[in-house]
């Protein structure tokens, strides 16, 4: 199998697959923000599919080159699908556990090679993590 | 212990599973009744992956689940018990093996030829047969995706 980064230097393409409508949601907030192009990030849910149906759509959607797949849980048939595809293709990761700072800056840095780009949106994600306590006057981590 | 739940669902153990019912149930153990799926150890491990707070996540074929049923109503274990298609699921119902049980419908999607019974459970001329053959084998059968959904009865499931 090759490293993900021998794989062609095509941007990554992101696929965000969730549960009912929140990987739409998620995707409406990044174009909204960032102003992104249609594909370069692409919603799906798993509502009303089996897991075969789902896993086709997933394999569609995320095409043939590299592809970095969102997922909401790491326990779910969204999680799964993603799994079960990223399985056969050397050019797919899975993230599970979401969000929206970790889409933001995926679709700003997508040019970066996987094994680059990974390491990173995961710790922007955990990053965005946050609690404001009662009375404090700065975040503490999550 | 009696068995918890008997669910037919697709995607087996998933977030309907693990959360929606598994926060009122508190299993301690799943057990996927597949023949397929009791081969392919890279498959169980998906699963397992899947399974959140409970790490007993058992698979086995239809043959070897009807021989072990017992030992596990006798045991002390919480179990849930899961196949993902009908067919399976009258494997181990067969000979009265479930007499007195309840078997949940809680996802079958929408493929060419199954017709919908509700958003989760799509149902053909054969999938209604095998949910008769159950009932004929003294399983009550109900659709449900969640534990606090309204539920679909016999008639409306076999409803021509």
């Amino acid at each position: 199998m090759r490293a993900v980064s021998e794989v062609a230097a095509l941007p990554v393409h992101g696929v965000v697959l969730g549960h009912g409508g929140m990987a739409t949601g998620l995707v409406d907030a990044v174009r909204r923000i960032a102003g992104v192009e249609a594909d370069v990030l692409i919603a799906l849910s798993n509502e009303g599919k089996g897991p075969e149906a789902l896993r086709d759509e997933l394999a569609r959607t995320a095409g043939p080159g590299p592809a970095l797949v969102f997922t909401d849980m790491h326990s779910g048939s969204c999680a799964l699908a993603a799994r079960l595809v990223c399985r056969s293709r050397d050019s797919t990761v899975v993230v599970c556990g979401v969000n929206l700072p970790m889409l933001l800056e995926f679709v700003f840095n997508r040019e970066l090679p996987l094994d680059e780009l990974v390491p990173r949106l995961v710790a922007q994600g955990r990053a965005a993590v946050t609690v404001h306590l009662p009375n404090a006057d700065s975040p503490v981590p999550g | 212990m009696p068995i918890l739940l008997f669910r037919v669902d697709e995607r087996l153990i998933h977030g309907q599973v693990v959360i929606g019912w598994g926060k009122q149930l508190q299993p301690d153990r799943y057990v996927v009744v597949d023949d397929e799926l009791a081969n392919s150890e890279w498959e169980q491990e998906l699963y397992r992956l899947a399974a959140g707070d409970v790490t007993d996540v058992g698979f086995c074929s239809v043959a070897d689940a009807r021989a072990r049923m017992a030992s596990w109503r006798a045991g002390e274990a919480r179990t849930v018990v899961l196949t993902r298609d009908l067919e399976s699921m009258l494997g181990l119902a067969r000979e009265h093996a479930m007499q007195g049980e309840s078997v949940n419908l809680g996802g079958i999607h929408h493929t060419e030829g199954r017709r919908r019974v509700r958003p989760y459970l799509y149902l053909s001329a054969e999938d209604r047969e095998r949910v008769r053959a159950l009932a004929e084998e003294g399983v009550t059968v109900s659709g449900r995706d969640l534990p606090g959904s309204l539920g679909v009865g016999l008639d409306n499931l076999v409803e021509d």
